[in-house]
């Protein structure tokens, strides 16, 4: 896994590279007295700034259907793949027999979840009266919150986090409390951001403009993501996630001092190179918080736990590889027949749900909604709730697909997502499917 | 509790099967390692480490030194020890793993011979075995000191002397001088792991491209 890791990692920074040379746009430069004093005045409308550099020039270093080819051909020299026929080869596209769980094993982990458990996604609903649930859901979150006990909340948020509290807890799991520290820390990076002009912002800008800005629920938040993501490229306290995760930052010399290790220095200054989507994991946070150091710090936590898992290749069971092989093997296990037909026309379903679970689902789901489903990966401490949902919608739009006949068909039949209501597809796809 | 690694000689692995190797089409799914101690004298086993490269369940026997002129027999220390909880998937296949005398059905006080017997009965792997395998004995042990009579052996409080005219009182000032002493420790003690989070080298950071190594 590590090897493949590595030579995906080489892939992605040739590519920078030959964008590099291609363009002739170095890959940072300290920006002039006069360019600084502007970026600074415009800071809180970068929006609107008309980018100095032709942006359809670049290209996004690369997008989630290149990185799922890389998964694809994922081989463990010592598995015997066998011909095509026999019961060793994996039906679906992931080759790597990683051990997931099981609906019985995942019934277990998320019994919160169940059907007799009051969920907020489900028995929040108008027909369903507040004194059932709702009311008291709502007093016992607000005690978790005057106790500040974060393990409490983690345990709380798995039946859903009412929205008027929404913000504080996530804070309060993720640990971030707003001292002037973390305050000065981001004014900090504001300046580097003002100081030194990177590659890597065009790519962030190409990014917001190609996803953020077109969606109807982001685009007010544009000059938000600006803000959030251009200070994390340059935030070097991420450099410490590479310690658990399998990736590895990429490396520069200054110029004129190649090979001299005094003069190596990591780029982008966090180690992590966007790429097309990126911007996607920021924008359903800029709901619940207006003011940009918060904002800041909780995205940067919410990456370094979890979102950092699903672009990157690893064995851990929140990794992306991981969540491939169980939406696989759930639907494979049991929805047979609809496996068999799409696989038949050509839809490998792994192909359609990938981009869903590599973005978290943010931009494919109504916002409400999204946050109930990031609630439980809080909760639970675990990405495999993104697998089990992607596995639900399509147990949910079964009958229409096995009408099509190709994969554009398919496609359009789970193209809109935004009419999907998200705890109910998990409880019914867990608790009441008969097996 | 220190360990010294014993230089051990591991033979090749040897493939149980039934029937002729050649001419079955299966792989065989039991390996036995033979490892012996050619320089060594009988020792006592502390720790066995190795890493694990697709084995599902692993079997150690061993033969130990006798005083009397009988014979040593193989005696079986571990049995059918799970490295792999499901042998068909991933989980640890690739696993450092280090197993102790404690963990042991037999005592393993004069060691002559170990012999790892691997079972892996999945037939998905091509290939199985444990790799960088080392064996442990019992350090020496530190030496125990003998503490100075005056501290196993405290003397009874003395008088403190009179106070002499116009000077502090000495207990004062050394409690007040003990005070100041900790503050200076925790000060140097509590110093900040937090970066200053500079990326660039002296306020450089013009790059040419990125490195591959």
């Amino acid at each position: 896994m590590r090897k493949a890791q590595g030579s995906w990692e080489k892939r992605i920074l040739k590519s920078l590279n030959s964008m590099c040379t291609e363009l002739s746009i170095p890959l940072a430069r300290k920006r002039p007295v006069g360019e600084q004093k502007e970026l600074l005045n415009k800071w809180n409308e970068m929006g609107t700034d008309e980018p100095v550099l032709d942006l359809s020039l670049f290209r996004p270093v690369y997008a989630p259907k290149d990185f799922l080819e890389v998964l694809i051909n994922l081989r463990n020299p010592n598995y015997e793949n066998g011909d095509s026929h026999s019961f060793r080869t994996h039906l679906g596209l992931i080759q790597v027999p990683l051990k997931v769980k099981d609906i019985p094993e995942l019934k277990e982990f998320f019994v919160e979840l169940g059907l007799t458990a009051g969920q907020l996604g489900v028995d929040d609903s108008t027909q369903v009266p507040p004194e059932l649930f709702e009311n008291e859901h709502v007093r016992i979150g607000q005690k978790v919150l005057s106790e500040q006990d974060s393990a409490a909340a983690q345990q709380y948020i798995r039946q859903g986090s009412p929205t008027a509290l929404r913000a504080e807890l996530w804070a309060l799991i993720l640990n971030i409390s707003s001292q002037p520290e973390d305050i000065l820390y981001y004014e900090q990076l504001k300046t580097n951001v003002i100081q030194h002009d990177l590659l890597v912002d065009s790519l962030i800008y190409k990014d917001v403009k190609l996803t953020a800005s077109n969606d109807d629920y982001y685009f007010v938040f544009e000059d938000y993501l600006y803000q959030v993501l251009l200070c994390f490229s340059r935030d070097t306290s991420v450099l410490g996630h590479f310690a658990y995760s399998s990736a590895s930052p990429p490396k520069s010399y200054i110029r004129g001092k190649l090979g001299l290790e005094e003069y190596a220095v990591f780029y982008p200054p966090n180690g992590v190179i966007p790429f097309h989507g990126f911007s996607m994991y920021v924008a359903p946070l800029c709901f619940l918080y207006h003011e940009p150091s918060k904002l800041y710090q909780i995205f940067r936590e919410m990456y370094v736990r979890f979102f950092f898992r699903l672009h990157s290749i690893s064995s851990h069971p929140s990794g992306i590889v991981s969540l491939c092989l169980l939406f696989e093997t759930l639907l494979q296990t049991y929805l047979p027949q609809l496996f068999y037909h799409l696989r038949e026309i050509g839809a490998q379903p792994l192909r359609i749900s990938f981009k869903w679970m590599v973005r978290a689902f943010s931009g494919y789901l109504a916002t409400d909604q999204l946050l109930l489903l990031w609630d439980r990966i809080l909760g639970y401490n675990s990405l495999e709730i993104l697998a089990v949902l992607a596995a639900a919608v399509f147990a949910f739009r079964a009958v229409n697909l096995m009408e099509v006949t190709s994969l554009a068909a398919a496609e359009a039949v789970l193209a809109d997502l935004s009419t999907l209501k998200v705890m109910p597809l998990l409880q019914i796809f867990l608790f009441a499917t008969v097996t | 509790m220190s360990r010294v690694s014993v230089p051990c000689h591991v033979k090749g692995t040897v493939a149980l099967q039934v029937g002729d190797v050649r001419t079955s089409q299966g792989r065989p799914g039991v390996l036995v390692i033979d490892v012996t101690f050619p320089s060594v004298a009988p020792f006592e086993l502390q720790e066995i480490m190795f890493k694990n490269y697709y084995t599902a369940f692993l079997t150690i026997r061993v033969r130990q030194h006798t005083s009397t002129h009988t014979p040593a027999k193989w005696v079986t220390c571990l049995r059918d020890y799970c490295l792999m909880p499901d042998p068909h998937s991933e989980e640890g296949a690739q696993e450092y793993v280090s197993l102790f005398k404690h963990q042991m059905l037999c005592d393993m006080g004069k060691v002559l011979e170990l012999r790892l017997i691997l079972r892996q009965p999945s037939p998905l792997w091509l290939s199985f075995t444990v790799e960088e395998l080392q064996i442990y004995q019992q350090g020496p042990k530190s030496p125990s000191m003998t503490f100075p009579k005056w501290l196993s052996h405290p003397v009874p409080c003395e008088q403190p002397a009179p106070l002499l005219e116009g000077l502090p009182d000495p207990s004062r000032v050394s409690s007040e001088v003990q005070q100041m002493w900790a503050l200076t420790e925790m000060i140097r003690a509590s110093h900040t792991s937090t970066r200053i989070g500079r990326f660039d080298v002296d306020g450089c950071y013009d790059l040419n491209l990125l490195s591959y190594t």
